[in-house]
């Protein structure tokens, strides 16, 4: 089954062309990423996915929904983990999870009782009422992490999830996403970390300008080329994941 | 458009307020209180009566509209600019089912009630005080929403504009002051040269002053144009801060 299916999508910031004309779809369970370095238009494509940017041409569909029209009813399903840290920060753990639920038109009663489960899931069980602002970053991500998931979404979009932890904590992160993955989730990923795409994702979609450059299985494009998913995209591009 | 998704924006700015309005409110309360005290009995003691009342008991209903004016001005200028470019609250919320259109009426939403809450309590130190002498004031009450949302229509506005935050400044000495000043809130506007009354008169804390005075002492008849402004006001001004402010989040 197909859960999110785009068609020549293209957007343009003024003069500037972020997103070329690219075609995708994304099958219900798999992982699949957007690899490519810092400017090469991911951020871009996610946000048109979840309703925040409208794109200039092209056609996004998810759950066989148009996003122009019916972006509300696909954001019910889709849950987003953001790169920027942008909890509130005046507020604890639970009402944190409790303020974002009740924009899902959850009742508190099922917040309350999916917020406790998915907080044991990320390790953060009996930090509810711990304000945000003391939490070390790991555990801000995790609680992004916790924030995506509150309305038990179909799709999972997640925006360069481990950017800025330590190696070690990173792992931990895989690991939840791996679990996820084995409920049943939809996952889209965004990443520059060669090694977080081998690791998660059944497909990969390099971008490079905007443009995606190469699509297929990880592990066919790992043949295909040879080496690691930085080398292949070193021998596509010519550039560096990282600059 | 759904305006329980816009509440839900309102519900989560008072969940975020509650957490710190011990602080913010002592603040909000004592400045208009010292404008009272110095220019009231102050200067007060040389102006001697305005139409008929004690210089005190003129400028007290004008707080009410000034310090209303200012709960939802500071509000949906830099509360809705951290909120929008700092904190990317508005970033997280467009991630639900909450369009940018039920985002920005819920921030209107709530500047409307911060304004109806910072003017209630210098509505009740009034009436303690006894500067207020009859109980149509609480007619005030729905008033000081509607013109709460034309203050948060035109900070929304300004938000969408600005470069950064400083600009604020520009807003603040070149509009906020003089309406502030110019409104009749101090001094009767009649005695000001025509081309100033004529541009005093086209401001929302004219008419909002004048609808203060009027149920703080019981006049209510000849209200009614002022009334009629502030409806006008929100009218006229309600698609700018949803286009602007869309153009700015989504660019």
């Amino acid at each position: 089954m197909i859960v999110v299916e785009v068609r020549d999508l293209v957007k343009d910031y003024n003069s500037l062309r972020a997103v070329d004309k690219i075609s995708f779809e994304i099958r219900k369970g798999e992982c699949f990423g957007f690899l490519g370095p810092n400017g090469a238009g991911k951020t871009t494509v996610i946000k048109i996915l979840y309703g925040f940017f409208p794109p200039t041409e092209g056609e996004v569909k998810i759950f066989g929904m148009d996003i122009k029209r019916d972006a509300a009813k696909i954001k019910r399903k889709i849950g987003v983990m953001p790169q920027d840290e942008n909890l509130d920060f005046e507020l604890s753990v639970i009402e944190n999870l409790l303020v974002y639920a009740r924009f899902f038109d959850i009742p508190v009663k099922k917040a309350r009782d999916s917020a406790k489960n998915l907080l044991s899931f990320v390790g953060l069980e009996g930090k509810e009422d711990v304000n945000v602002r003391t939490l070390s970053g790991g555990m801000k991500r995790s609680l992004l992490l916790v924030r995506a998931l509150i309305n038990d979404p179909e799709l999972v979009i997640l925006d360069e999830p481990t950017v800025g932890l330590d190696p070690h904590l990173r792992k931990d992160v895989w690991d939840k996403l791996m679990e996820l993955k084995r409920k049943g989730k939809t996952l889209l990923l965004t990443t520059h970390y060669m090694e977080e795409a081998e690791r998660l994702c059944d497909r990969v979609a390099m971008m490079d300008e905007g443009k995606i450059v190469e699509l297929d299985f990880t592990d066919v494009l790992l043949k295909r080329y040879g080496g690691n998913l930085e080398d292949v995209y070193l021998k596509l591009t010519g550039k560096r994941l990282k600059s | 458009m759904s305006i329980k998704r816009a509440i839900r924006v309102f519900q989560r700015n008072f969940a975020v307020y509650k957490k710190l309005y011990k602080s913010s409110i002592v603040l909000n309360f004592v400045e208009p209180i010292l404008y009272l005290l110095a220019f009231g009995i102050g200067l007060g003691a040389y102006v001697g009566e305005i139409e008929g009342v004690s210089y005190i008991r003129y400028i007290a209903p004008g707080i009410i509209a000034s310090s209303s004016m200012f709960a939802s001005t500071y509000e949906c200028t830099y509360g809705t600019y951290v909120r929008m470019s700092f904190q990317k609250t508005f970033d997280a919320i467009l991630s639900t089912p909450v369009s940018v259109h039920e985002l920005i009426l819920g921030e209107l939403i709530w500047g409307a009630f911060k304004s109806l809450l910072y003017g209630s309590i210098i509505i009740v130190t009034l009436l303690f005080l006894g500067l207020v002498r009859s109980y149509s004031i609480v007619l005030l009450l729905p008033v000081l929403f509607l013109s709460g949302f034309v203050f948060a229509e035109i900070s929304i506005m300004c938000a969408s504009v600005v470069p950064g935050i400083d600009s604020f400044n520009y807003f603040y000495t070149l509009f906020m002051t003089p309406m502030f000043l110019f409104s009749g809130i101090f001094f009767p506007v009649h005695v000001l040269p025509d081309y100033l009354k004529f541009v005093s008169s086209f401001t929302p804390l004219f008419h909002l002053t004048n609808l203060c005075r009027a149920y703080a002492s019981g006049r209510l008849l000849g209200t009614f144009s002022d009334l009629l402004w502030l409806f006008f006001f929100s009218f006229v001004f309600l698609p700018f801060p949803f286009l602007l402010m869309k153009r700015r989040v989504i660019n």
